[in-house]
């Protein structure tokens, strides 16, 4: 009776079990990578928003503050979004004509509000709240990055459980003093973690065991 | 199934044992069915193991499932969605996305208000609260109060105008109504009618007496199925005028009840519960003395309780009055027993003159309540415990009196245009008063109601009505307090308030609803400046200086005139009373209060005729365990009075006298919405317009009927669950530390702890419905009830000492989360599911959960709930609004139980750090703990040397429950304590 499988078959056999686990491991190597990459996070992609806004614009050329807008930001958990009677506070006197204000006028005279796309989206079982952030020394840049750069706003934290527990664990990292909170141009010193610490103290940080607990920020 | 000799037996054995605590007849005679039971915890799933085609379903699921995980998997783990921000075109000063508002409100039910603040999330109503200013509820609610927010939001309430049935419109309703209202001008309104419930809004009542005189020959009738007739003519009978009377629970040291619920319903229960646990707290506990005729949670608080058939309770009265010197005849023999009883009562309240209350039920004959006067007049309590005041209702009438005149008019055909504003009196009324067979009579008939109900499909017109929240309204409390009803979102469906209703008819017409009310109340302030005046009623909830002054009432009517008093018969006596989740029918379509067990009997879905151990011996009768693992099958009976008969299955009570029928009214709905419909029996299909009755005929009939009972529902095995004792027994040192192989944590900072005192608890069910509300709980249907699926997250577990014909003792136990130190759940979840957090709380992370339910499998306690099915209702619109947006909204196949309101803790948190201090004690309120009118519920941190839950948990009744399981429960107990007579054995 002549062999069943040829020499070459043990060659077969082997790239066919190697290649197998090696491609398990290349696919669940992928699968964490582009779960953390931008491509799945969005960071860095532009949102195409109803009105051509451009945040550059309005805080670096016109030195408007975060919170003229964002009014809420200090006393709710939602930062929240301006009225349309609130650009028409200013836009009913200039560039009342230009054509990239045509949705906002139209809003403004058909009493039908702005329909903005959300760019920093949470899970809904997340119950983020602003104002404690700020309250603690977490300045707008530390996740929302340099809006003031942005002509179009975009992701630039990946707002993932791993990215929100660095900073709960090791808060001292990125806190600032209050009166830098609304500062874009705010950048950490190289002695941050030694600043950190002490305002992490006078601003009775809790402690990483709290902060970390899951009610903290699920309910 | 239980033999009931063997029960007679049973209760002699343990005659000189402890009091033993059960909870129901077959735990007490432990019953093998009963072993078994308990041993399960979800019984109805046991079964499938066994059950190889349910096992084959099982496998397949299974593997579909995998495959399914499989692909979600490999398409990238998650799908998120693109969500939109919608900001207002215009913001208003008052909105705050992201931070819940209160508005001051106020709730009318059976003419009296309760005090409401109600929650706001940006725009929605979302959850009831007391409001802490109204004398009337000083902060808590009641059950129907808390589920108020979901009838709002009812997709089954009534949305269109109906002519005949047919879909119609505002603008043709005016048509044919102005040239009919013409006629009925020239004739001085000689055939026109309006009938209303019990009216208690000075606006309402201004607005009809100006329509009155416009209208000089019109009426105004009121009718609504909640008892007052008596108590009025009582009243009349006494002092020659309708009163209002007002006890002070909290300063009397004895209380005699001649039948009277008065912690669990009609006006002012919620300030009567308040009141009435502040003695029971307190170091000169009161005593309580009642007298029965079907058991009620008031009756469950009695120190000495002795049950009375209600013809019987007359016989009693009249002795009981006999010891104060009043001297009746009596035909009646009365027990020694009870003449005993009697006696050392009587002779505990003379001890106590002008520090007791004598208080009659509502149900009660006429002249009980002229007794009660008397009685309390000999007593000197009048003006000491005892209070009057000028009554409440704009309009007081003897409600029997006053429909009778309106079938009468009807049925001579004077009647031609008839308003029906509220109510639903086709299906309320009486059934000797015919009125239901006569509405379809009248020529023009209007009815205003939420739903399209009973009496809207024999009106020519109907009316959708506006809900309390969405409409300016006024009304009054108890005491006479008026509050304005301020609406908190513009009517979702439509609808005309009674007030628009009304505004036809007079001069208002134009007037909004809004101006209607503000303009009376402009009229009738004596302040100089309206708008302060104004926004001070609005926010405080109560307008000033309107609670009613007592008046001086002195030396009733002495001599006491027994009518209609009917002796014994030999048949069996029926009482007729409203229903605790379902009141006179008008909450039906409400999930809620549907699936809310009732407070003793523990029927979910349905109501049941009550009947007594022996009586059920007597009529043949068996309940006995179905087969779904949470359901009773029980047996029907035919109930036959004046010549009209129902069926009803019925449900033994322990205390239930014998030959006596409570049946629950409010059930048997034929249009009240897709919930509500066709469930239970119509009792009021027998009901004669005197509620007491004698002499029915009741034979037992074939036919089993399964009921959804949820009293062995999550059973806990062990000793000492339910601690009981006189006030003065010495307590044994129940602080003791067990030995643990756990290495001790300690916890800085906050450390959060509850205390439950048993001895306030009175069984009111308001927590249940607060935890509902509050935390998005959706409700499974009575089929899943009978499979013990129910999901509420905190349960009220009673239990009763003693024989079942006679407890001795009824006391109720509510059971949330423990929170363990070293909670058995935490250790067997392999997924972390549930962790515990830094500061004491055990967390319950439904994203991690898989469901493999080892946790509530390994709770002693049993409270973890499982999400067998997608119970969440996901699809309609008008209940996305009713969630609560702070707490996540579960889904299937997730584990879930109490959080001790963790949103509440972490919004405590986060204000407390803004303005830089720690959360003060009594700043975090759980939602079952704002409910409570006995405020037996505390909550807050047990670092605090200082705070109110660490006070109460050193006290010597501190206890925890399963002790021995050494899990070291966060939530702990306060034993109950008893003020008994030592003359009574």
């Amino acid at each position: 009776m002549p062999q069943i499988f040829r020499r070459s078959s043990n060659l077969v056999s082997r790239a066919v079990i190697f290649g197998t686990a090696s491609l398990a491991i290349i696919l669940l190597y992928l699968l964490v990578v582009v779960n953390r990459s931008d491509y799945y996070t969005d960071v860095g992609i532009k949102v195409r928003q109803p009105v051509q806004f451009s945040h550059k614009h309005h805080v670096t050329d016109d030195g408007i503050d975060c919170r003229y807008c964002h009014e809420s930001v200090e006393t709710s958990s939602f930062a929240g979004i301006p009225s349309t009677k609130k650009c028409m506070n200013c836009h009913s006197q200039i560039w009342a004509n230009s054509s990239a204000l045509e949705p906002v006028l139209t809003s403004w005279k058909r009493g039908a509000p702005l329909r903005w796309t959300r760019v920093n989206n949470l899970p809904d079982y997340v119950y983020f709240d602003h104002s404690i952030h700020i309250a603690k020394g977490v300045g707008c840049s530390t996740c929302h990055g340099k809006v003031d750069e942005m002509p179009v706003v975009m992701k630039t934290a990946s707002l993932s459980m791993e990215w929100c527990l660095d900073c709960h664990k090791h808060p001292e990292e990125s806190l600032r003093p209050k009166n830098e909170i609304f500062n874009m141009a705010w950048k950490s010193s190289s002695h941050q973690v030694t600043i950190g610490t002490i305002l992490a103290k006078e601003y009775k940080i809790q402690s990483a065991e709290v902060l970390i607990s899951c009610s903290t920020c699920h309910r | 199934m239980i033999t009931l000799p063997e029960l007679a037996v049973l209760s002699h054995k343990r005659g000189d044992e402890n009091p033993r605590m059960w909870r129901s007849i077959e735990e007490f005679a432990e019953t093998p069915e009963f072993e078994e039971y308990i041993r399960r915890e979800y019984p109805s799933q046991s079964s499938l193991l066994i059950d190889p085609i349910s096992r084959r379903n099982f496998l397949k699921l299974m593997a579909a499932s995998l495959a399914l995980s499989g692909v979600g998997f490999a398409s990238g783990c998650a799908y998120k969605p693109k969500e939109e921000i919608v900001p207002s075109v215009i913001s208003l000063r008052t909105e705050s996305p992201g931070k819940p508002k209160f508005f001051a409100t106020a709730m009318t039910i059976g003419g009296s208000a309760t005090g409401l603040l109600v929650r706001s999330d940006d725009g929605r109503p979302t959850k009831v609260e007391g409001n802490p200013k109204h004398p009337a509820s000083l902060g808590a609610t009641d059950v129907f109060a808390e589920a108020s927010v979901l009838g709002l939001y009812d997709p089954d309430r009534s949305q269109t105008i109906l002519h005949n049935g047919k879909i119609s419109s505002w603008g043709s309703f005016l048509t044919q109504f102005r040239p009919a209202l013409e006629i009925q001008k020239e004739n001085k309104g000689s055939g026109l009618r309006i009938l209303t419930e019990t009216i208690v809004s000075p606006t309402i009542g201004d607005q009809l007496k100006k329509i009155l005189a416009e209208y000089p020959e019109a009426k105004w009738h009121q009718y609504e199925r909640v008892p007052s007739d008596n108590k009025l003519a009582g009243a009349k009978l006494a002092f020659g005028k309708y009163v209002n009377t007002i006890y002070k629970f909290d300063k009397a040291d004895r209380i005699f009840s001649l039948d009277a619920d008065f912690l669990d319903s009609g006006a002012g229960k919620l300030r009567y519960i308040r009141d009435f646990s502040s003695r029971r707290k307190s170091e000169s506990m009161n005593r309580f003395y009642m007298i029965e005729s079907t058991p009620t949670l008031t009756g469950a608080q009695a120190d000495h309780i002795l049950r009375a058939l209600p013809t019987h309770i007359q016989a009693i009265s009249k002795l009981f009055a006999n010891g104060f010197g009043i001297k009746t005849e009596s035909e009646e023999t009365i027990p020694e027993k009870e003449k005993e009883w009697i006696e050392v009562a009587t002779k505990d309240i003379l001890n106590h003159q002008g520090s007791c209350i004598i208080i009659v039920g509502n149900e009660q004959p006429i002249w009980m309540h002229q007794l009660g006067h008397l009685l309390n007049d000999k007593l000197g309590n009048i003006g000491k415990t005892v209070f009057y005041t000028e009554p409440v209702e704009v309009n007081p009438m003897i409600q029997s009196d006053s429909l009778l005149g309106l079938t009468s008019a009807i049925s001579s055909g004077s009647v031609e245009m008839l308003l029906i504003l509220g109510g639903n009196p086709v299906y309320t009324t009486p059934v000797d008063s015919g009125f239901a067979d006569l509405l379809s009579e009248v020529k023009f008939s209007l009815h205003l109601s939420l739903y399209e109900d009973e009496t809207s499909q024999e009106c020519s017109w109907h009316i959708p009505q506006t809900h309390f929240m969405e409409e300016w309204s006024d009304t009054r409390t108890s005491g006479g307090t008026a509050s304005i009803v301020q609406p908190l979102i513009a009517p979702l469906y439509g609808g005309k308030s009674p007030h628009d209703i009304l505004a036809l008819l007079s001069d208002d017409q134009g007037k909004s609803g809004y101006e209607i009310v503000r303009d009376y109340w402009k009229s009738k302030s004596a302040t100089t400046d309206f708008e302060v005046f104004w926004q001070k009623s609005l926010r405080e909830g109560v307008i000033e200086s309107t609670t009613f002054p007592y008046i001086q009432l002195q030396n009733p009517n002495s001599s006491l005139v027994i009518q209609d008093y009917k002796p014994r018969a030999n048949g069996y006596e029926i009482l007729f009373r409203i229903d605790a989740s379902v009141f006179d029918g008008r909450f039906a379509n409400n999930g809620w209060l549907q699936e809310l067990p009732r407070p003793l009997t523990k029927i979910t879905w349905d109501n049941a005729a009550i009947i007594s151990p022996n009586t059920a011996k007597q009529l043949g009768i068996e309940t006995h365990f179905g087969s779904h693992g949470g359901d009773y099958i029980t047996e029907k009976i035919e109930i036959e009075l004046n010549g009209r008969k129902i069926n009803a299955p019925i449900w033994i009570l322990p205390g239930q006298p014998d030959n006596c029928i409570t049946l629950p009214l409010g059930y048997g709905r034929r249009s009240s919405g897709r919930t509500g419909n066709g469930i239970g029996f119509d009792a009021g299909k027998i009901i004669p317009t005197a509620w007491n009755t004698t002499d029915a005929h009741v034979k037992k009939i074939s036919g089993e009927y399964p009921l959804a009972v949820t009293q062995h529902h999550h059973t806990m095995e062990g000793k000492d669950i339910l601690r009981s004792q006189p006030k003065d027994a010495v307590i044994e040192n129940n602080h003791k530390q067990n030995p643990s192989i756990y290495p001790a944590v300690t916890y800085e900072g906050y450390a959060w702890g509850m205390s439950i005192d048993l001895n306030s608890c009175i069984g009111c069910n308001a927590c249940i419905t607060s935890c509902q509300a509050e935390n998005n709980i959706p409700i499974v249907g009575k089929e899943q009830v009978a499979k013990s699926r129910e999901m509420h997250w905190l349960r009220v577990d009673r239990y009763y000492t003693d024989s079942p014909e006679n407890p001795a003792e009824t006391a109720f136990q509510p059971v949330p989360c423990m929170h363990c130190e070293n909670a058995p759940c935490e250790v067997v979840c392999p997924v972390e599911a549930t962790v515990h957090s830094a500061e004491g709380l055990n967390d319950m992370v439904y994203n991690r959960c898989v469901g493999t339910r080892y946790c509530s499998n390994n709770c002693p306690y049993k409270v973890r709930r499982f999400n067998f099915l997608l119970y969440q209702d996901w699809t309609t619109p008008a209940l996305e609004l009713l969630r609560n947006p702070e707490v996540s909204v579960r889904s299937r196949g997730v584990m879930e139980k109490c959080t001790y309101c963790v949103q509440r803790i972490q919004h405590a948190k986060i204000t407390s750090e803004e303005e830089g201090r720690s959360v003060r004690d009594g700043e975090i309120k759980t939602a079952c703990q704002s409910a409570c009118p006995a405020e037996a519920i505390i909550f807050g941190n047990i670092n605090d040397p200082e705070s109110r839950v660490s006070k109460l948990k050193s006290e010597e009744r501190n206890y925890s429950l399963l002790e021995d399981l050494n899990t070291k429960p966060r939530t702990t107990y306060l034993s109950r304590l008893g003020n008994p007579n030592p003359m009574i054995k």
